[in-house]
């Protein structure tokens, strides 16, 4: 059963490997807390080719599983900074960062302050 | 109004600095007792708003004033301390203790004993541990009390086994698991609830409707999953000690340990005994049986994060005895005999079973599951004159595959399964001898737009050596249109083989004749399978009001029967087993208001509307022994903790309106009942002391208002004439109950 098992895990694996479907990558995105998680993570997702997203509100590491084939990572960001979420390298425009919620300003010392403390979740 | 406060927070703090200050650093407590700075600590002076926050290396000043006189410190994650500041002129240092370095009932505390999720598609009440302590005793079965979801009732006056109902259908309809594996069901079906130690239970998830088609076919009007402790995350030692007024004793011993880097075991033992003789309403029979159980079980846990495996290999074993009937019956002279009425119930049962879960280290989304399960079951039992015995065995198995189609929002489960069951029967001299099987494989896609919307989409297709070969759709969707709520609807198909005489084993403490009314194609004891489709709609919607949190929840059920085996009691010589097409509903309604009504107090109302009606071949009727109307409140209150002790209240009330009895016009008026029983109300409380994280004792009373049924059996005098009945049961036949225990655990 185990071997079963073990040849099935590795054709499953092999299969998806085999083409560079399952691409993955971290990038820096700056945001403060769950909502801004939810929007960074669905941005993410909604982007054409993208598998799996997941960003982390300690680090700021956004883990992305995407296919090669029909998307790259400046799409991504691009997408990612449409919401309003700055990326390393690449900044969200005023009118893009203004669209979050009043407490997801992520640029404000005293908003990250807030969220630091637990002042707000 | 939290901009404002942080605007102001601000501008006092920057008009403040010409005046003296104060210094200090803060740092973090940890084991190995190094002085690590605290970064973004928050400093401010008690009942001030003025304040500031600790900088890279921990450092703070703060404006000072003769007036100041205590420091708050704190941060997510510690411990919030006060410091008196008696020179300020010498700079502060202080560390901080991190919580998780505390009790953790700190955490326990602030979770919901019961919950609603507001995201699944399916209807599913989560039931923590913290509720399942509510009502102290003991077993599965009890474990329900605090619930108005599902209803919990004697089967019959004799062999003490309550019975659980869920959208009025009892619980050969309900697919009962343990993790994930079918276990309550063919030879368990009556007692199997009682078999499983409240202890061992982890959570319980209780799912109304359809359910999922992973299962497997058989559930109709609902999904109840317990998860069992795991040798990783219970007590590395738990002991838990019962005694109650009516002298029935439980001891319940958990031991978790480590083996190696990967391995981990517990030993899960549970006894249960109840020696003493009891007939409170003086009609020569005894009120609740003798019993003794011996219940022991071993899990392995094998974890290995880094190539993403987790499995579980359990080992069970169970040994039952229930002694019950007359009080003067001794099982030694008058077994099987007219001395004296009475019924010797034996059981004993093995299961080993087995889980292996794998998800790809590389490819979150993927993950492979296998579950098999093996187990034997073998009753003994005579009620009078009448034998009953039945041997069960059964396997299960289950590969399930788990993955993503283009991206995480749309999930998809698929897999296979083969069931073998063996049943062996005797009922009284007529032996049934009966092998099942069936393979299967199923399909289930899930849609999550992250947003307003989740759909789960499910079907099986399987092929069984009585059932034939049958599809299994299975639909459930939630869609919330505002924030906190939750709109739900579902439907699905349930197909199942009635197992009449396990399902029904209050039938033999009666002198009815057995008939069944055999189907020209039926296969199980001459009878067709059972066939139902559920539907479902429900609303929830959370609130927030004076501050506090509550949700009132709605949800409305119906069963269709396209086919049903129809027990039939309403001919009190008999009872009757046939099957009937498209004739047979359940409706059921619900409402349930969930409010914290301040810290630490939780009440929950609920009521709830049954309308349940079986076509008998003597017309349709509703279903008999179930109430239409039922009213269910608890509280439940917590005192803050305090030196690492606290008390908990618990107060459970339920009213039952009137039950229809099976008719009994054809008995001599001496032996008849009324149409309708009376109304029952009943109250439970229980009080729990903790004394510290390791120790508590609890306390409380079933029934405290001591209402009981004055004549719960039809024909005392004559245990072996044609008018025995013990079945007409509507409420509690023992009185008020009072109880003790204690727990003691060593993380």
């Amino acid at each position: 059963m185990k071997k079963l098992l073990v040849v099935l895990v590795l054709l499953v694996t092999s299969f998806s490997f085999s083409q560079n479907r399952n691409a993955k990558a971290s990038l820096d995105v700056d945001g403060v807390c769950q909502m801004c998680k939810e929007r960074i993570e669905k941005a993410s997702i909604k982007a054409k080719g993208v598998k799996f997203a997941d960003w982390n509100v300690e680090t700021h590491e956004l883990k992305l599983i995407y296919n090669q084939k029909k998307t790259n990572l400046d799409a991504i960001k691009k997408s990612i900074v449409a919401v309003g979420h700055d990326v390393s390298d690449m900044k969200a425009t005023d009118e893009a960062y203004n669209s979050v919620h009043k407490c997801c300003r992520y640029r404000d010392e005293a908003i990250k302050e807030n969220h630091r403390t637990g002042k707000m979740e | 109004m939290k901009y404002l406060f942080f605007i102001l927070f601000f501008s006092v703090s920057f008009l403040s600095f010409s005046q003296e200050e104060i210094k200090g650093t803060i740092f973090e407590k940890n084991e190995s007792n190094k002085s690590l700075p605290l970064l973004g600590a928050n400093v401010y002076w008690l009942n001030t708003e003025i304040g500031t926050v600790t900088d890279f290396d921990g450092n703070f000043s703060l404006p000072y004033k003769d007036t100041y006189k205590q420091i708050v410190v704190s941060y997510v994650g510690f411990k919030t301390d006060t410091i008196a500041v008696k020179n300020p002129s010498k700079p502060i240092t202080h560390s901080l203790t991190p919580t998780s370095s505390l009790d953790e009932i700190k955490v326990i505390s602030r979770k919901q004993a019961t919950s609603r999720s507001y995201l699944d598609s399916q209807n599913t009440m989560n039931v923590s541990s913290d509720e399942l302590l509510k009502a102290a005793c003991c077993n599965l079965s009890e474990s329900f009390e605090t619930n108005p979801s599902i209803d919990v009732n004697f089967a019959d006056a004799i062999s003490g086994t309550r019975q659980i109902k869920m959208l009025g259908l009892t619980s050969p309809y309900i697919l009962i698991a343990m993790e994930n594996i079918p276990t309550v069901r063919g030879a368990a079906q009556a007692y199997g609830l009682t078999f499983t130690p409240g202890t061992w239970v982890e959570s319980i998830q209780i799912t109304k409707g359809a359910g999922s088609v992973v299962n497997g076919y058989e559930s109709i009007a609902g999904q109840i999953n317990a998860e069992l402790q795991k040798p990783t995350k219970d007590d590395n030692l738990f002991l838990n000690l019962y005694g109650a007024s009516s002298q029935r004793l439980e001891l319940n011993a958990h031991y978790n340990t480590q083996v190696s880097e990967k391995w981990s075991t517990g030993i899960y033992v549970h006894g249960n005994t109840h020696q003493e003789k009891h007939d409170v309403n003086d009609d020569g029979f005894l009120d609740m049986p003798l019993y003794n159980q011996i219940n022991v079980m071993n899990r392995w846990q094998y974890t290995d994060n880094e190539n993403g495996f987790v499995g579980f290999l359990n080992v069970r074993f169970l040994d039952d005895y229930k002694q019950t009937g007359e009080v003067n019956f001794d099982p030694d002279t008058d077994k099987l005999t007219t001395n004296a009425w009475g019924s010797e119930i034996e059981t004993q049962r093995y299961d080993l079973s087995g889980k292996l879960g794998y998800v790809n280290p590389d490819l979150p989304w993927q993950n492979l599951g296998v579950q098999f399960a093996f187990s034997n079951h073998q009753q003994d039992s005579y009620f009078g004159l009448r034998q009953y015995d039945i041997e069960h065995t059964s396997v299960y198995s289950n590969f399930i595959y788990s993955s993503i189609i283009s991206d995480s929002r749309h999930n998809i489960k698929t897999g296979v399964s083969f069931t073998y069951d063996n049943y062996d029967e005797l009922v009284e001299t007529t032996n049934y001898e009966r092998i099942d099987n069936s393979v299967g494989a199923f399909f289930e896609y899930q849609f999550d737009n992250l947003e307003k919307l989740n759909l789960t989409a499910g079907a099986r297709i399987d092929n069984h050596n009585r059932l034939g070969l049958f599809v299994t759709p299975r639909f459930h969707m939630r869609y919330t249109p505002w924030a906190k709520s939750a709109f739900r609807a579902s439907f699905g198909r349930g197909k199942r083989s009635a197992n009449i005489f396990a399902e029904n084993q209050n039938l033999f403490s009666t002198a009815r004749n057995i008939n069944i009314i055999a189907s020209d194609e039926g296969d199980i004891y001459g009878l067709e399978p059972e066939i139902a489709w559920n539907y479902g709609v429900s609303y929830l919607q959370g609130f927030n009001l004076f501050g506090q949190k509550g949700d009132i929840a709605f949800d409305f059920y119906r069963t269709d029967f396209t086919n049903q085996v129809v027990v039939d009691w309403e001919n009190p010589n008999a009872i009757s087993f046939y099957n009937l097409e498209n004739d047979s509903f359940a409706n059921s309604f619900q409402t349930e208001l969930n409010y914290n009504i301040l810290k630490g107090l939780d009440t929950r109302l609920a009521y709830k509307y049954y309308n349940v009606k079986t076509k008998y071949l003597t017309g349709e009727k509703i279903k008999p022994l179930t109430a239409q109307h039922r009213f269910f409140a608890n509280a439940s209150y917590a005192t803050p903790i305090k030196n690492n002790s606290r008390w908990k209240f618990d107060v459970t009330y339920n009213w039952l309106g009137k039950q229809r009895f099976p008719s009994t016009v054809g008995n001599p008026a001496n032996y008849q009942r009324p149409e309708y029983s009376p109304e029952v109300n009943t109250v439970n409380a229980q009080v729990t002391k903790v004394f510290s994280p390791k120790f508590e004792v609890y306390a409380g009373g079933e029934n405290i208002t001591n209402v009981r049924q004055r004549k719960p059996i039809l024909g005392t005098d004559n245990p072996f004439g044609s008018n025995f009945d013990s079945t007409f049961v509507y409420g509690p036949i023992y009185g008020s109950l009072y109880y003790i225990g204690l727990r003691y655990r060593i993380k």
